[in-house]
């Protein structure tokens, strides 16, 4: 019950840091119409910059700062350098383009801070635990994320629900042109669009760097995480990224943990040593195959795509 | 392009391929044969893709991992002591035209960029599945101990010998394709990329002939899958990452979509660029990387493109 508790809170705080990624490739899907393969490349960046600062300077809010605005400015200059000629493109030059990005990014990270992965901890004020239950002790770090994920989306929520801009974002993502034809500047939206993004992923790799191995590549397979989160959550969707993402955290994190001793009850212990962590890995695209067997354009389709 | 002129260039170019063993050996190059070998069965992967992609319209994100199952195929039935080439090969196709058939069924239902997202979503799970296949070495890979057994016809330990079957396979290969496109079915295909909306209209069932076309690509995936086993005579998981899946795609950009020698060309291109900048840097992916980025933004129709509007250029 208790191991149950604590995979389901893992699961949550997998989710959430899934989320900001997601919300910034959903946003930036909806609105400029842009697979970007590179916002994995954003979320390295982020996790790079936050460990060295917090390795030059131990202090953790220094590092959470410098990562996110290390990464607006290179979200924002690959945006004015290469997305805006790809916005009119089709989707297969977006991809191949932020793919060819991608390789760069990788090596870069690679030139300037070496091959070998960069360790860091957990600040000294948020190493302890947290009984979340008695005797159900859980990391505070964690816990932290988990907060911090909840408050983001809430503030985006309100951000895009609840103000001027948000209206803009969600105009923009029903009908682009129209917005422009009214005289926003579209250029501009898309520009703060892009460095909104950017940021969240950075505050997603900052918060993973002291409990993942920072290295290069490692926004890769996250990247694709996102993506299976957004797909199921329906592109251009907030919300559906949301539910999405804590969706597949869930599952994911679960799969790994029981899979194993639930096959056991029904087929011999090795059998299910050796199915319970295979299936538990493809256990989401299993989620994503599904989800888009029976509703093609994901859970929360947004309208008028 | 005219389909006369587009047949002297295939032809011409697989003439030049012949020659790269003899010339090697004379170089004193054998190294050579190694790599064009590699590019030949990666031009293989870019023909199948190129089916779907340039002449059907259908960006599959998860094409590695039908190369994947041809060379785990070859792989598996090795290391259970059964060489018999003939087998191998059927198996690999078979397997990877079975997981076509599947992944077609269930992703052809979506369009657009789910489409992309829900290919490489089945090209991530079957890298998880071998990957977590630890009686064949999971994630560090498998050595396979012998080359595939054609009943003593072939001596695929020879270098050479090997390239031929690669080279004949790419024949095969582009000599079917070329009719493939040009038959009834091929048409009907090409229809459903421009147009499917109006094909279906037209009584065309498109998602028979869209799903055959992926179940083709897939099998001659899994044929390049089994020829790359036996030049590596190595199985890991890591040929299906979707890293390569996105390699192979822009293999076919490079060298010029909806044309079936393009992706030969390109093939050749990214590998001999990857060759040339990885001898001069350890860093030429960050090279690599930009001159991607720099080809999609400003040159359209890839390498064979840039060939023909300049014979068109100079003609008219």
């Amino acid at each position: 019950m208790i191991t149950l508790l604590e995979q389901l809170f893992n699961g949550l705080q997998f989710g959430v840091m899934l989320f900001l990624m997601a919300a910034g490739l959903t946003l930036i899907f909806g609105i400029m119409n842009l697979i970007n393969l590179a916002h994995g490349s954003l979320y390295m960046i982020g996790a790079y910059v936050a460990a060295s600062t917090f390795g030059a300077t131990h202090s953790f809010l220094l590092s959470l700062l410098a990562a996110v605005a290390a990464t607006a400015i290179v979200g924002i200059a690959i945006e004015r350098l290469v997305f805006r000629t790809l916005y009119e493109r089709d989707h297969l030059d977006q991809v191949l383009a932020t793919f060819g990005l991608i390789l760069f990014f990788n090596e870069m990270v690679r030139i300037i801070w070496g091959a070998t992965a960069l360790y860091t901890q957990v600040p000294d004020f948020l190493s302890g635990q947290v009984e979340l239950l008695p005797g159900a002790p859980y990391p505070t770090y964690r816990l932290v994320i988990i907060a911090v994920g909840l408050l983001l989306a809430a503030l985006l929520w309100l951000l895009i629900s609840r103000t001027r801009t948000g209206m803009l974002i969600r105009a923009g993502a029903a009908n682009r042109t129209m917005v422009g034809a009214l005289g926003v500047n579209v250029s501009l939206l898309y520009t703060l669009v892009f460095g909104l993004g950017a940021g969240l992923a950075a505050l997603s790799g900052a918060m993973a760097a002291p409990i993942f191995t920072v290295e290069s590549g490692m926004g890769d397979d996250f990247l694709i995480l996102s993506f299976v989160v957004i797909v199921i959550g329906g592109i251009g969707s907030i919300r559906g990224a949301f539910i999405a993402a804590v969706l597949v955290g869930v599952v994911d994190t679960t799969g790994r943990a029981f899979l194993r001793s639930l096959f056991a009850m029904v087929m011999s212990r090795s059998a299910a040593d050796n199915a319970g962590p295979t299936v538990a890995s493809m256990l989401i695209y299993v989620l994503m195959a599904t989800v888009l067997f029976f509703r093609p354009t994901g859970l929360f389709p947004t309208p008028g795509r | 392009m005219p389909p006369r002129g587009m047949r002297r260039a295939e032809l011409i170019g697989l003439a030049a391929l012949a020659l790269v063993p003899p010339l090697a050996a004379a170089l004193g190059q054998p190294f050579y044969v190694d790599l064009f070998t590699r590019i030949m069965i990666f031009a293989i992967a870019a023909v199948s893709l190129d089916l779907i992609l340039g002449y059907g319209g259908m960006v599959s994100f998860g094409h590695a991992a039908y190369l994947g199952i041809g060379s785990y195929a070859v792989g598996i039935l090795a290391y259970y002591g059964i060489t018999n080439g003939f087998l191998q090969f059927a198996v690999a196709i078979a397997g990877a035209a079975a997981a076509a058939l599947l992944i077609g069924f269930v992703s052809l239902r979506t369009s657009g960029v789910y489409f992309i997202m829900i290919t490489l979503a089945f090209g991530q799970m079957i890298y998880f599945l071998c990957e977590s296949l630890n009686q064949f070495g999971g994630d560090n890979g498998l050595n396979i101990t012998e080359h595939s057994n054609f009943a003593g016809l072939l001596d695929l330990d020879n270098g050479t010998t090997l390239y031929f079957l690669v080279l004949a396979c790419l024949a095969l290969c582009l000599s079917l394709g070329g009719r493939l496109v040009e038959s009834r079915f091929g048409l009907g295909l090409r229809g459903t990329k421009s147009n499917a909306r109006r094909m279906e209209a037209l009584g065309l069932p498109t998602f028979r002939y869209r799903l055959t076309a992926f179940v083709i690509a897939g099998a001659i995936g899994g044929l390049a899958g089994a020829l790359l086993a036996n030049q590596t005579l190595f199985l890991s998981p890591s040929i299906m990452h979707w890293t390569r899946s996105g390699e192979i795609m822009m293999m076919v950009i490079l060298g010029g979509m909806g044309t079936l020698f393009g992706p030969v060309l390109g093939a050749a291109a990214y590998l001999l660029l990857e060759n040339v900048l990885s001898g001069l840097t350890t860093h030429w992916q960050a090279i690599l990387g930009p001159l991607l980025v720099l080809l999609v933004l400003f040159s359209r129709g890839g390498i064979l493109g840039a060939f023909t509007s300049f014979a068109r250029r100079r003609r008219g």
